[in-house]
C-alpha cells in the first residue's frame, strides 16, 4: 500500500511485517524512530509473539540479540555512529559465532568532535568484522532490503547490516510502498537455526579454538560472503516476482554501459547526482554511473563487468581511510587492478556536509579532466585548513582544533564578503 | 530446605577439627548423601581446572542444584573466565547443558536476550543462568548486568568470586580485599597489596536494585548453596548469587584447604552468606563462634606481608572489616560473642 511516510516508519513497518521474536534497542546514541515504533507495535500486541528489550547501552542490545539469536529466535536492532563503535565487541563476536541478526545502520559521522549528521564512518569501522553489509538507495528500498535482509541473513546463517543514511533517509518522508503480510510471508520464511540452544539437544557454543582452526573459521566467514554473492541477485529476482520492484541486488547502473567516465557511489547521493549526471549528458560529456548497493560481500566480477569499458571511474564515498584515502575506492581499485581505468577517489559529505549538484558538477568536471587530487576532498575550505596549520606551527599550545575551524569558517567568510 | 533424592545412599561422615555439626547429629532430610547415578552432572570431570578449584566446585553444585530445580529445561550464558576456559576449548566440553560463551562483559545480556527468546516461543518452562568470574561480573560486566535487573530479565545470575582476575594471572579486580597481593597490586611501598577504601559490594548492590531474590554461598557450605540455588529458581525475574569460591593458584593456599578457608572466611566475618529478597534482608547464616581473621589470612599467601613487622596496621584494617560485617548484618548466634 502507498504511504507518504518517513523513512523510519516505513522500516518499522518492514521489520514488523518479517516477524521478529526478539526486538533490543537502546535508545540514543544515536537512535532513529525505527525503534520507537517497533516498541509501540509490540507494547500494543501488533507484532505477534514478539519481545521488546529496553537495554542499558548498545553493547547490550547487540549482546542480547545474540543471546536471543542462539536460543532460535528471529532477532534485530538498530544502531548508528558512536554506538556502533560502543557494540564493536558484539559486532565482531556475532559473526564469528554465525549469528544471523539483522540489524538497521542509520549511517552517521563518528566524533570526537562529536556530530550527529551523515556520513558511512561507522558501517565502514565494521566493514570486516564478517558481516554483509547492504546499502539503500532510498526509502523503498530500505523497506525492501531489510525484508530480503532477514532472509539473506538465514539463509547463510550470518548477520546482515542494512545500511542507510542517517536524516536524508531516516528522517525523510518520502512515497514507499509498504508490502502486504501475505506477499512477506511468501517471501520469508520461518527462521530455521543452524545452531541452538536446546536443553533437548544440549550443545557448548562460543567456546575457544587455536591456531589449528581458526584460519578455517575465518576463510568460511569469507566463504560465506563469497556465496552470498550468488544469493543476493537471486533473492532480489524473487523479490521482485512476489513485490513487483527490482529492489537490492549487488550494484545498479545508471546508464553506464559505453559512458567514458563512471561515478561510482552508495547509497542516497546517486538521487542528486542521477540529476547532475543527466545535465552532462545532455551537455554531450560521456558520463553515467552505478551504485554499488552490496559493500560486503564486495561485489567484484559485478563491478569489473559493469566498468570494464570505461576510460576512467570517479569514486564518490562518504568515508575516510585517515592517511590512506577512500576505503570504496581502494577496494573498488583491488577489483579493476587488471584493467587500464584511472580511479579516482573523492571523500565528500562527511559530518553532513551539504552535496549539491553545483559543488558535484564542478568536482565532476576536474573529474573528467582527471585533474583531482588524490584523495580529492570534495568542497573542502583548504584556506580554513592551512590557517589552522599555520597556526600549529607557529603556537605550541594552539587550541582545539574544532574550535579552531569554527572560529576561521567565520572569519575567512567574513573576509571572502569583503 | 535441602530436597535429597529418593534412593539416597548413607554415609557415615563425622566432620573433625571443625565447629560444625555432624551428619548423624542431623535429621534425615539435611544429611550429607553420596550423589545417585541419575545425577545431572552439568558440569562433567575431564576439565582443566587447578586442584583445589573453588569455583569448580561451586558451579557443578549450583547448576546441578538449577537443573534439578527446572526439570533439567536450563541453558547458561557464560563470561569470559577462568570457567570458560577450563570448561571447553573445542572440541572438548564439560557442559552437558545448552551453554553459550559470547562475550566478558555481556554474559548477563546474552541470558536476557535467551529468556526473551524463551517468551516469544511460548517456552518460559526453559530458564536461563547467566554466569562469571568476579571479574565478569563486578567490572567489565556491571553495566550488562546492571541493565539486566532494571529490565528484571527471567535470570539467575551467579558470580563465582575468587577476589580477582585468576584466568589472566591474577590481576586486580574491584571484588580484591584490602591488602591482598595481585599482580597489580604487589605487596611494596608504604601500603602493601590492595588499597583499602576501594572496591564494590556486588550483593548489596544487586539488592539496591531491588529484584527478587539475592543471596551469598559459599563452597564450604555446599547444602546451603544448593538451598539458595534452589529457592532462586523458585523465583521470576533477576536473581543474583555470589559465591564464594577459593583460588589455590591465585590465593596461594593449599588446594587441600579451600574448604577450610571457605569456611574461615564465613566463620571470620569475611564473607557474610546473607539472603535478601526484593532488596531487603530476609535471612544471615549465624556465627557460633568469631575466628580471629588471622586464621584465615594465614591460609594465604596474598596475605602473607601483613604478618610482617610494620604491617600490623593492615591485620587491623581487616579485622575491623570482618568486626563490621558482623555488626552490620548481625551475624553472631545470641550470646556467642
Amino acid at each position: 500500500m502507498l504511504e507518504q511516510i518517513e523513512g523510519s516508519h516505513a522500516v518499522a513497518k518492514a521489520i514488523a511485517l518479517s516477524r521478529p521474536e526478539v526486538i533490543s534497542a537502546y535508545p540514543i546514541t544515536p537512535q532513529t524512530h525505527i525503534v520507537e515504533d517497533l516498541g509501540t507495535m509490540v507494547k500494543a500486541g501488533e507484532i505477534e509473539n514478539c519481545q521488546f528489550m529496553l537495554v542499558e547501552s548498545e553493547f547490550g542490545a547487540l549482546s542480547a540479540c545474540i543471546g536471543s539469536s542462539a536460543a532460535g529466535a528471529r532477532s534485530y536492532t538498530a544502531t548508528s555512529s558512536q554506538g556502533m563503535l560502543f557494540m564493536m565487541e558484539a559486532v565482531y563476536n556475532a559473526s564469528g559465532m554465525g549469528l544471523p541478526i539483522v540489524m538497521t545502520v542509520g549511517n552517521r559521522a563518528i566524533g570526537a568532535p562529536i556530530n550527529i549528521w551523515n556520513d558511512w564512518s561507522d558501517s565502514m569501522s565494521a566493514r570486516d568484522s564478517g558481516w554483509l553489509q547492504l546499502f539503500a538507495e532510498n526509502n523503498q528500498e530500505s523497506v525492501d532490503v531489510h525484508i530480503q535482509a532477514f532472509r539473506l541473513a538465514e539463509e547463510l546463517s550470518m548477520p546482515v547490516m542494512v545500511c542507510m543514511d542517517g536524516f536524508i533517509l531516516t528522517h525523510a518522508y518520502a512515497q514507499v510502498d509498504i508490502p502486504d503480510q501475505a506477499q512477506v510471508d511468501e517471501f520469508l520464511p520461518p527462521f530455521q537455526p543452524r545452531q541452538v540452544l536446546d536443553p533437548a539437544a544440549p550443545l557448548s557454543m562460543g567456546a575457544m579454538v587455536g591456531p589449528e582452526a581458526f584460519t578455517e573459521v575465518r576463510y568460511l566467514a569469507h566463504h560465506k560472503q563469497v556465496e552470498a554473492l550468488e544469493i543476493i541477485p537471486k533473492q532480489a529476482t524473487e523479490f521482485e516476482a512476489i513485490f513487483g520492484r527490482d529492489s537490492g541486488g549487488l550494484i545498479k547502473s545508471f546508464e553506464a554501459d559505453g559512458a567514458e567516465t563512471v561515478v561510482v557511489t552508495m547509497g542516497s547521493v546517486i538521487g542528486t547526482m542521477k540529476e547532475v549526471l543527466a545535465g552532462m549528458r545532455e551537455d554531450g560529456i560521456s558520463i553515467g554511473a552505478v551504485t554499488i548497493r552490496s559493500f560486503r560481500p564486495f561485489p567484484r566480477e559485478a563491478l569489473r563487468e559493469a566498468l570494464k569499458d570505461a576510460k576512467r571511474v570517479i569514486v564518490f564515498e562518504k568515508s575516510v581511510a585517515v592517511g590512506m584515502g577512500g576505503i570504496v575506492a581502494m577496494n573498488l581499485r583491488t577489483a579493476l587492478q587488471d584493467f587500464p581505468i584511472l580511479v579516482h577517489s573523492v571523500i565528500g559529505g562527511l559530518g553532513g556536509r551539504p552535496i549539491t549538484r553545483d559543488n558535484l558538477r564542478r568536482m565532476f568536471e576536474k573529474g573528467i579532466r582527471d585533474q583531482l587530487d588524490e584523495p580529492h576532498f570534495h568542497d573542502i575550505h583548504m584556506d580554513v585548513v592551512n590557517r589552522e596549520i599555520e597556526r600549529e606551527k607557529a603556537e605550541c599550545r594552539s587550541g582545539a582544533v574544532a574550535e579552531n575551524i569554527l572560529n576561521d569558517v567565520g572569519v575567512v567568510a567574513a573576509a571572502k564578503a569583503i | 530446605m535441602v530436597e535429597v533424592s529418593e534412593t539416597k545412599q548413607k554415609i557415615k561422615f563425622y566432620q573433625t577439627g571443625t565447629l560444625t555439626a555432624g551428619n548423624r547429629l542431623l535429621d534425615e532430610g539435611h544429611r550429607s548423601v553420596q550423589a545417585t547415578i541419575d545425577r545431572s552432572n552439568s558440569l562433567d570431570s575431564g576439565h582443566r581446572a587447578c586442584q583445589g578449584c573453588g569455583e569448580a566446585l561451586g558451579a557443578r553444585y549450583a547448576i546441578d542444584a538449577a537443573m534439578r530445580a527446572t526439570n533439567n529445561q536450563l541453558i547458561a550464558a557464560n563470561a569470559t573466565g577462568c570457567l570458560e576456559v577450563f570448561t571447553t576449548p573445542y572440541p572438548e566440553t564439560a557442559w552437558s547443558i545448552p551453554w553459550i560463551h559470547s562475550l566478558f562483559g555481556n554474559a548477563a545480556a546474552v541470558a536476557g536476550g535467551i529468556a526473551a527468546a524463551m517468551k516469544a516461543k511460548g517456552r518460559e518452562d526453559v530458564r536461563v543462568i547467566a554466569q562469571g568470574g568476579d571479574g565478569g561480573t563486578t567490572d567489565i560486566g556491571f553495566g550488562c548486568m546492571s541493565g539486566m535487573f532494571d529490565r528484571n530479565d527471567d535470570v539467575l545470575y551467579i558470580c563465582y568470586n575468587n577476589q580477582a582476575y585468576m584466568n589472566t594471572g591474577v590481576q586486580r579486580s574491584s571484588a580484591t580485599p584490602g591488602a591482598a597481593r595481585t599482580a597489580t597490586t604487589m605487596p611494596v611501598g608504604e601500603e602493601p597489596g590492595n588499597e583499602f577504601g576501594t572496591g564494590k559490594n556486588m550483593p548489596l548492590i544487586a539488592m539496591a536494585h531491588q529484584i527478587p531474590y539475592v543471596a551469598t554461598a559459599s563452597v564450604h557450605d555446599l547444602h546451603d548453596l544448593e538451598h539458595k540455588v534452589t529457592k532462586a529458581m523458585s523465583f521470576h525475574g533477576s536473581r543474583y548469587i555470589e559465591i564464594y569460591v577459593p583460588c589455590p593458584l591465585g590465593w596461594g593456599s593449599k588446594p587441600g584447604q579451600t574448604i577450610t578457608i571457605a569456611r574461615l572466611a564465613v566463620e571470620t566475618g569475611m564473607f557474610p552468606l546473607f539472603e535478601a529478597e526484593n532488596g531487603n534482608l530476609v535471612g544471615v547464616t549465624k556465627i557460633r563462634h568469631q575466628q580471629p581473621v588471622e586464621e584465615y589470612l594465614k591460609l594465604q599467601r596474598r596475605f602473607a606481608h601483613v604478618f610482617k613487622k610494620g604491617n600490623e596496621s593492615q591485620l587491623e584494617a581487616l579485622q575491623v572489616i570482618a568486626d563490621n560485617n558482623i555488626e552490620r548484618f548481625d551475624l553472631m548466634s545470641r550470646g556467642k560473642r
